[in-house]
């Protein structure tokens, strides 16, 4: 008991979390940002893997780190735009083009990446993203420490969540993104595009996730792997039903997650003789179910979220 | 600027047609990849071709192929018909696979007769409870069975790895992580000497033929479709839509998990942590091939298995990556979600300018 | 009145597939006037304005509109935008609001440039509170439109329109959802509104108020004009005749003799999640041979009745005794078993499994019978045979039984549910809004079957809004008021309106 205290007490333990949590922070921005617009973008695993690998490649091409996720990002939209038109105005279920789009994003990554090195053994690495050193927040008490070990990209996520929470509740495409989740016909009605304001939360929510990729390749490791995102997006999709689709609780919630994470490889090397491996691995997963468990009864979906709008058909 | 209407009816020749296009275009689309691997095209579709149908072997190996693809294609179109997202097909497989080797690897020492039913019997209702788990969520708490079933996948592959480090090792596997093979009576027999090819593809044809027949003429069917199409509509008709739920789920799981069986009991003899790559997930994109209809599945998942057995024999000559086949496999499904858009509705172009003129 | 003219709708038409919802229809509006575009369920006034609007493209034909210095120029057709900018505003009888945003959101939502980083929440609040306190339309701004009631939405979807600076107002069926009493208060703001040069075309197919508050009538029947009179010059028969074309007759109401209770509830309630879906302590009788009609304005009560006596709700409290016995089991089949027939408000929704058969839409709720099925399977003859002798005999038209039922016309779906219902010879029939959509000859025949059921010993509830349905067939009427029974002996409409709003006659 004193030794769980002790960690959860620990800067190091926190900082872990945060880092193991910011794919997830992009992911789950990422899934909320299309959903709050009617949406369900199950190629959010798919997604991931592009943004790994678009993202480790450009880099090992020579593309400079930012230029790396700068093309993760482009690729990630690229096909929340197929997702888009797929759901959208054609109005096919959400369910399965996401499904196809996981199926064609990871194929297409694995076979881009087969091709471009058909030969190496074992994956070559790229220089990752370095801890930032920001003067003033890393003075600050306990926070400082937490925060000095991240890189720019943990940075970037947390800057998201607040950039999400602005334009979500402050501006007026905000406004029109919620009313188009809730509502198509309020949309229609005052002359805007229902299919535009969707596609565009797609796109721009598919980036996201396509970051939270970019991250694994380009920060927490310096290679690409297969399986490497391992149903990440699948977790992200069940953490934006516990956060209720809000930008804070999302934050949070990946916190908590990625803090039990890390408490789990913890408790690992503690108590590791006594309990097998596999269950501390098989953690995240059905801590995840759990989630879903407990907040689905409650949770408000978006009312129009799975529904596809026809114009003209009212 | 155009505009979306439905057609007034569905023509039958466009339904049974648009797989075989979708199918053909995706096949087609891969020349994209290939000439950007730098394989001569001609030559590539000429192994990809004599992968499948060049001697009894290949042919054989399709079939091969084919079989577990059914299974998981007919767990998915069943799930699919009543509208329960069942996307666990890989961890039910697992299930199934686990129980097999459980089963089989000497805890009743009997004869064929009555262990390669005890086999499938508890194959089946391993890959069912991992179904009917989710659907009960689903049904008591609300909790959408695609997360869960998907999050399932990777708790039950985890488990695999556990027994097979534990419970269900090998002590003469020299330390690989595989099971103890499966008693030679509890084998299911092979079709052909010299192939792999196995009795498994007769037991998925049955199924088949079985969910086809139960579908469309049997209550139980009349029932499940009733709640897949509209579930408010059959709740006012006053069916039992909890219980429509759960045997479908059961059903679907079982089927699944009949794959897991057939794999282990049929093809490889003993179990390893990579025995499916992937069936699960590729059962959807059969289903989905075949319009969800379980007489469609089976040459859907010829098709499919025709893919993978000819794009693997193709990588193999032209050195090209054997993810083509994936690549192949998920723009076909791609193909015929806007196939199937455009069997339901037509797209019309209309001038956004409807000036005075005409 | 000036007559300078603002809008003009020249020969359009428009069909979906092979129906013709209009066909050369021409119209105009004057500055300051209230134009009722009058019609029966179907005759295509709803589709007229939405290609004003711009939800439809016309097939052909155009529209002039005419701006501020009385300049005409011809509308962009099929952009809803194109006529906001051209000072047009339409509320639609479906509400077009997003229930998780506030008032003030919905009302500016499309006003502000996407792009803008800022918005300017309380110049909008001061511009919409200019606007209520000038028309009189108040609601609340700051909670979710969710919260609100039918009537403050409808308020808040004509300040929406009034944000945008309408001159030309189109208000679909606005009084459908509304008490008479508030119906005459929205008018009169109208009005107020109208002499403030606001030009306004209201659809509608209720003769008293069009009579009462329009200064033109302008009639279309099979989505043809038949006929524009000036209301000055108007009254209930001529305008009808123009509306309905020949006269269908309606069926007398015969006084019959009333039998033994079929349902009785006795202190039930239900408390569901707002006032929308709550019983309060309520209790009923229902007597075999008589049609109760219970009305109301829709949203105090119907629903929960209604779910309760289809077997969808159970009670919290009280006690549901049909044919003298307690049903202890409250779920479709079990009301289905009890003889108790179910004809649903939302037909498309609840009544049909639209891809599957017409055959297996009529069977649906008698899945369990021997002569359907044998050891769980279907008996596939029977099956196609008991359902060409209902459609035979509840002229149900459409292409056959084997033919998936979303194939059929509205009418005919309802003709299929009522085949369906009515065929078993039930106890009690619910009747929920049963000819709501309905064009004039599918609802007389929904009517002609009630009374038919009526008079063959069966107990009927009949809910619907439409307060002239329940005079005609109605032989008690109960008003629902806020999840309670009002029960009167009064046939007038103004009392009935008044117990509608909640106040004691």
């Amino acid at each position: 008991m004193i030794e769980i205290l002790q960690i959860l007490l620990s800067e190091s333990f926190w900082s872990a979390s945060l880092r193991i949590a910011t794919p997830l922070i992009f992911g789950v921005l990422g899934a909320l940002l299309c959903e709050k617009s009617g949406v369900l973008n199950l190629g959010i695993e798919g997604i991931f893997v592009v943004g790994a690998m678009v993202g480790w490649m450009a880099v090992w091409l020579g593309a400079g780190l930012w230029g790396g996720v700068l093309a993760a990002a482009l690729a990630g939209a690229l096909f929340g735009l197929l997702h888009g038109i797929l759901t959208v105005p054609l109005g096919l279920s959400q369910h399965v083009s996401g499904l196809a789009i996981t199926l064609f994003a990871s194929s297409l990554s694995y076979f881009s990446y087969r091709t471009a090195l058909p030969t190496v053994s074992s994956p070559p690495r790229i220089d990752p993203f370095q801890p930032l050193d920001i003067p003033i927040l890393t003075n600050l008490p306990f926070l400082g420490p937490v925060l000095f070990q991240q890189t720019a990209l943990t940075f970037l996520s947390l800057f998201c969540v607040l950039l999400v929470w602005y334009v979500l509740n402050k501006t007026a495409l905000g406004v029109a993104i919620k009313a188009v989740g809730d509502n198509p016909n309020s949309v229609d009605a005052q002359g805007l595009s229902v299919y535009g304001l969707r596609i565009s939360a797609v796109m721009a929510g598919s980036a996201l996730m396509a970051l939270g990729g970019a991250f694994l390749t380009m920060s927490a490791f310096d290679a690409f792997f297969f399986g490497m995102v391992n149903g990440r997006g699948w977790i992200c999709i069940a953490l934006v039903i516990f956060a209720s689709w809000r930008p804070g609780k999302a934050l949070l919630g990946a916190i908590l997650f990625g803090a039990f994470d890390a408490l789990q490889v913890r408790l690992q090397t503690e108590v590791g003789a006594f309990v097998p491996s596999q269950v501390f691995l098989a953690a995240p997963y059905l801590l995840s179910i759990f989630a879903l468990v407990i907040a689905a009864r409650r949770a408000e979906y978006p009312r129009a979220l799975l529904t596809p709008w026809f114009k003209g058909q009212r | 600027m155009i505009r979306i209407e439905a057609r007034d009816t569905q023509s039958l020749a466009w339904n049974l047609g648009l797989p075989v296009i979708s199918a053909t275009l995706a096949l087609l689309l891969a020349a994209i990849p290939l000439t950007l691997a730098g394989a001569p095209i001609g030559e590539s579709y000429f192994y990809m071709f004599m992968g499948v149908f060049g001697s009894k072997f290949a042919f054989s190996e399709m079939l091969t192929r084919a079989t577990p693809l059914i299974f998981t294609g007919l767990a998915a179109a069943l799930a699919f018909r009543a509208k329960l997202w069942n996307i666990g097909a890989e961890g039910q497989l697992y299930l199934g696979a686990m129980a097999a080797a459980a089963i089989g690897t000497g805890v009743f020492d009997v004869s064929g007769i009555i262990l390669i039913p005890t086999i499938i019997v508890f194959g089946c209702a391993a890959g069912a409870i991992g179904m009917i788990v989710p659907a009960a969520l689903k049904i008591r708490f609300d909790a959408d069975e695609v997360v869960t079933t998907l999050l399932l996948n990777f708790i039950i592959v985890i488990f695999l790895q556990y027994m097979l480090e534990g419970p269900l090792k090998d002590p003469m596997g020299l330390g690989w992580p595989q099971s103890s093979p499966i008693m030679d009576q509890g084998m299911l027999p092979k079709v052909m000497e010299r192939m792999r090819i196995h009795y498994g593809i007769f037991i998925a044809l049955l199924c088949a033929a079985v969910a086809q027949f139960m579908l469309i003429r049997s209550v139980w069917g009349f029932k499940l479709r009733a709640v897949g199409e509209n579930m408010h509509a059959a709740r006012h008709a006053g069916l039992p839509i909890n219980s429509s739920l759960l045997t479908v789920a059961a059903i679907s799981g079982a089927l699944a998990g009949l794959a897991g069986v057939s794999e282990v009991a049929g093809l490889k003899g003993y179990l390893t942590a990579d025995l499916s790559p992937g069936f699960g997930y590729t059962g959807i994109v059969v289903a989905m091939l075949a319009g969800l209809s379980p007489a469609g599945v089976v040459i859907a998942a010829l098709f499919i298995a025709s893919v993978f057995v000819g794009a693997d024999s193709m990588s193999r000559a032209m050195g090209v990556s054997s993810y083509l086949a994936d690549l192949v496999v998920s723009a076909a499904l791609l193909c015929v979600l806007l196939g199937g858009f455009l069997t339901k509705y037509k797209i019309i172009s209309v001038a956004s300018q409807s000036g005075s003129s005409r | 009145m000036n007559y300078k003219k603002v809008l003009s709708l020249k020969n359009l038409s428009k069909s979906f597939g092979r129906i013709v919802a209009n066909q050369d229809v021409s119209l105009d509006l004057y500055q300051g006037e209230i134009l009722a575009l009058l019609g029966e369920n179907g005759a295509g006034k709803t589709t007229l304005m939405n290609m004003l609007f711009g939800h439809y493209i016309p097939d052909s034909g155009h529209i002039e509109v005419a701006d501020e210095t009385g300049h005409f120029s011809e509308l962009t057709l099929g952009n809803p935008q194109g006529a906001i900018a051209a000072g047009i505003g339409m509320v639609h009888q479906h509400f077009t609001l997003a229930e998780n945003l506030d008032a003030v959101d919905n009302i500016t939502l499309g006003a502000e440039p996407l792009r803008s980083l800022r918005r300017n929440r309380s110049k909008a609040e001061k511009k919409i509170q200019y606007l209520i306190d000038n028309s009189g339309l108040s609601a609340p701004l700051n909670i979710p439109v969710g919260r609100l009631t039918v009537g403050e939405r409808q308020r808040v979807e004509i300040l929406k329109a009034l944000y945008r600076n309408v001159r030309i107002l189109v208000l679909d069926e606005p009084t459908a959802v509304l008490t008479p009493q508030e119906a005459d208060t929205l008018f009169e703001n109208i009005a107020a509104m109208a002499a403030d040069s606001l030009s306004v075309i209201f659809i509608s197919h209720k003769l008293r108020e069009v009579l009462a508050f329009s200064h033109r009538i302008s009639v279309l029947r099979l989505g043809k004009n038949v006929g524009e009179i000036d209301t000055s010059e108007a009254d209930e028969q001529k305008i009808a005749s123009l509306m309905v074309g020949t006269k269908t007759s309606h069926p007398e109401r015969m006084v019959t003799s009333v039998g033994s209770p079929v349902l009785r509830l006795e202190n039930l309630s239900i408390a569901g999640r707002g006032r929308r879906d709550s019983l309060k302590n309520i209790n009923l009788t229902v007597f075999s041979g008589e049609i109760l009609g219970v009305a109301g304005v829709s949203g105090n009560g119907q629903a929960p009745l209604a779910g309760l006596i289809s077997g969808m709700l159970r009670p919290e409290a009280g006690q549901i005794i049909l044919d003298n016995q307690e049903v202890k089991q409250i779920n479709p089949a079990e009301m289905i078993a009890k003889r108790v027939g179910r004809i649903p408000e939302d037909r498309h929704r609840d009544g049909i499994v639209g891809s599957m058969s017409v055959a297996e839409n009529l069977i649906i709720e008698g899945l369990n019978e021997k002569k359907f099925q044998n050891y769980g399977m279907l008996k596939r003859e029977n099956i196609s045979k008991h359902a060409e002798a209902l459609l035979t005999d509840y002229d149900v038209r459409g292409p056959g039984s084997a033919a998936p039922a979303q194939l059929l016309s509205g009418g005919n779906i309802q003709k299929l549910i009522l085949a369906r219902v009515f065929h078993e010879k039930p106890l009690l029939i619910l009747a929920n809004q049963p000819t709501r959509g309905l064009d004039m000859g599918a609802a007389a025949d929904v009517a002609h079957r009630l009374i038919e059921a009526r008079d063959r010993g069966a107990g009927i509830i009949l809910i619907s809004e439409d307060l002239d349905e329940i005079l005609r067939l109605a032989d008690r009427i109960l008003v629902m008021h806020d999840g309670a029974f009002v029960e009167t002996e009064t046939r007038d409409r103004a009392e009935l309106g008044l117990l509608m709003a909640g106040q004691a006659a």
